[in-house]
């Protein structure tokens, strides 16, 4: 059973503004039958640009009926220009939360108020009509869609993307795409945090950062003699890598630095290991970069 | 608020005789059966007994076919596991779509360590295809798992003729029976199953307590690896309070399907045909003739399962929904879908399961209610 909020519970069972405004100014139609739930949301404005006038109709869950109760009861009064920037957090904060695996609801919410309020600018039909790459074809969430979430809501996992979104949670073949999008939103929120004279180039989609959790990159070797470096090194090794690597059996050796690039050999399980590279630069690299330079690479010395 | 409980798939209410029957085993006699000494050993004997009465209510033609365990899961898990330990060169699996998660989450499993799974399809109304089954079989076949009656639908599976060709080509076959022991009639003696799986708390008897069949020959592998307890097939020191309930909800439930017209049907149906009455665009899901006595899924068209769910919590009625939202997952059931059941409905499922505790005034509360519940959200379905 899920664990609603007393509110919740009272916008799913007394829900307000329920209909349809006849002759709306601005209509709203997002989600389908297909997908569990859908939800039109209708409004009317006054003379002085104010909604003056909000009603919903939702198939859905009582998180979702609950949702757009709270969206109508949100909006009403509000300027266009203040019900653009409501956000799908703004209505699960009305409700007092949601469970996480029903966020989705909330934005369900925010994605209805943005289409009925391109509707009543003249630039689209009531229907949400999905802008560029579809990700999640289950769903129909696009990449701009995942985006948005993401970052309104700071989410870092494929989970809560699914969670908030629903992308991925159909066939869950796109989760690895979903993924790589989460990577990039982590890199440039490392990279907005790097000082302006950071010589180093940004970490790509591709590597590091694998685990969803953004983590800021301070680089400060720029300061640090490569003694200095040395040091730093093999007080990470010793202190985080080794004993981590030493649980599954294995241990590695410093053999040298060169500048930014740290060579290193593989000892015990993991010099056997097939996926030892794989190992390396997910999680030795990461901890470097983290801690000494975001552009600290890593050789393998077969010896 | 009165509690009405139409959610007898999911669990039941432990009967009165069944909990007079474990208290002595939990105040009194909580020895250990495994001793040597009287006051463990007597113990013993109830063990013994309460595999007599398992084995009289499915027809098991010895004692020593039963194994006892903590659940249906465990059951399943140790059936199909063992099979595949016995013939270690046989790759392939034979099961259904509709499976339980015990069964169909095992077979993704395997799947991963290498073996080749058939999920059989259904059709519209549950039902499977015999001739696509016997066209599956391969000489290579290990085992074949299908289920006796669906949990979501009521269906009920040709068992008897599956496990007839099943013997005909020398198949084991494991028959997840967790809802039908007790409801409808299983004669082991005449039907040749290998194994089959059984749940206590499913037929009025604690949660934490389950068997398995396991035909006389079978070479078996213990899941739980330990000491001698049940012949060495399954260690741990016994559930011994459960294990007596267990035989005592077998025993009345022997009792209860003599009946000449099952009761619970008869509600059952007196519920069925109300709600299709009383309320437009509802469906029932799954073969209406090959189906439990106490089951029925109904399908409201355009309304969310969740949100029916918590209208009938409102008024204390208990029951499921196979739509996405109360899964956890984003899909509705794996059953309805695999049914091809239209998305429009398969979200606005209720499963209303009953059991002997059920009375008609039950029935009529439901069905005084349900038409409000269901046209107070048709009402904020933006879909007409």
């Amino acid at each position: 059973m899920w664990n609603y909020t007393e509110k919740v519970i009272d916008h799913f069972l007394h829900p307000r503004n329920v209909g349809e405004i006849e002759n709306a100014d601005g209509t709203g139609e997002v989600g389908s039958l297909a997908c569990g739930d859908m939800l039109r949301l209708t409004f009317k404005i006054d003379e002085n640009g104010r909604i003056k006038d909000a009603k919903f109709k939702t198939f859905g869950c009582a998180s979702a009926i609950a949702s757009s109760s709270a969206l109508t009861e949100i909006i009403r009064g509000m300027t266009l220009e203040e019900a653009e920037k409501v956000t799908n957090k703004d209505i699960a904060q009305y409700l007092g939360g949601l469970p996480e695996e029903k966020m989705h609801c909330s934005v369900m919410g925010r994605e209805a108020l943005e289409a009925a309020i391109k509707n009543y600018r003249g630039q689209s039909t009531p229907k949400r009509e999905l802008e560029g790459k579809v990700i999640c074809k289950c769903f129909g969430v696009t990449e701009k869609d995942i985006r948005q979430v993401a970052i309104e809501n700071d989410l870092t996992t494929v989970e809560q993307i699914t969670d908030y979104t629903k992308a991925g949670g159909g066939c869950g073949e796109c989760q690895e795409e979903i993924q790589q999008i989460l990577d990039e939103i982590a890199a440039k929120r490392a990279k907005g945090i790097e000082s302006a004279e950071q010589p180093w180039p940004p970490l790509s989609a591709a590597e590091g950062m694998g685990n969803g959790t953004p983590t800021p990159l301070v680089a400060n070797t720029t300061h640090m003699t490569n003694l200095e470096i040395v040091h730093k090194v093999e007080e990470i090794i010793n202190t985080r890598i080794r004993p981590a690597l030493k649980q599954d059996g294995g241990d590695l050796e410093l053999v040298d630095i060169d500048h930014e690039t740290v060579y290193i050999s593989l000892k015990g399980a993991c010099a056997t290991c097939p996926s030892s590279t794989a190992t390396m630069r997910q999680f030795i690299e990461k901890e470097l970069r983290k801690e000494i330079s975001s552009s600290i690479r890593l050789e393998e010395v077969r010896r | 608020m009165k509690t009405i409980y139409v959610d007898n798939n999911a669990t039941t209410q432990v009967a009165p005789e069944v909990i007079d029957a474990m208290l002595p085993f939990l105040r009194d006699m909580w020895g250990n059966p495994s001793s040597m000494h009287t006051f463990g050993g007597q113990v013993a004997k109830n063990i013994d007994k309460a595999r007599e009465q398992v084995a009289a209510l499915i027809g098991a033609e010895r004692t020593s076919e039963i194994v006892f365990t903590s659940c249906g899961t465990e059951s399943d898990n140790t059936a199909i596991r063992s099979q595949l330990l016995a013939t270690p060169q046989k790759r392939h699996i034979i099961t259904t779509k509709v499976e339980h998660p015990a069964v169909l989450n095992l077979c993704k499993e395997v799947a991963k360590e290498g073996y080749e799974v058939t999920f059989l399809p259904v059709d519209g109304e549950g039902r499977l295809d015999l001739e696509e089954f016997k066209r599956s079989i391969r000489d290579d076949t290990a085992i074949v798992s299908i289920m006796w009656a669906n949990n979501e639908t009521g269906v009920i599976f040709p068992i008897e003729e599956i496990a007839t060709l099943c013997e005909q080509r020398n198949i084991p076959l494991h028959v997840d029976a967790v809802q039908a022991v007790g409801k409808i009639p299983i004669n082991l003696s005449k039907t040749p199953i290998t194994y089959l799986a059984i749940s206590g708390h499913k037929l009025h008897a604690p949660k934490g307590v389950g068997a398995l069949y396991v035909r006389r020959g079978t070479k078996f592998h213990p899941w739980l690896v330990g000491g001698h307890q049940e012949h060495g097939r399954r260690g741990g020191t016994e559930n011994v309070a459960s294990i007596v309930g267990l035989g005592v909800a077998c025993e009345l439930a022997l009792a209860n399907l003599d009946s000449e017209k099952n009761p619970i049907a008869m509600l059952r149906d007196r519920l069925e045909k109300g709600i299709l009455e009383s309320i437009p665009r509802a469906f029932v899901n799954g073969d209406k003739i090959m189906r439990l006595p106490n089951t029925t899924s109904i399908s409201f068209e355009s309304i969310e399962g969740e949100a029916i769910l918590l209208l009938m919590n409102e008024y204390g009625i208990c029951a499921s929904s196979g739509s996405a939202c109360t899964s956890g997952s984003l899909l509705p059931s794996h059953v309805l879908v695999a049914m091809g059941i239209p998305f429009t409905r398969a979200h606005g499922s209720i499963r209303f399961s009953l059991s002997r505790y059920n009375t008609g005034e039950d029935i009529d509360f439901i069905l005084e209610k349900m038409p409000g519940i269901v046209s107070q959200l048709r009402k904020l379905s933006p879909v007409p």
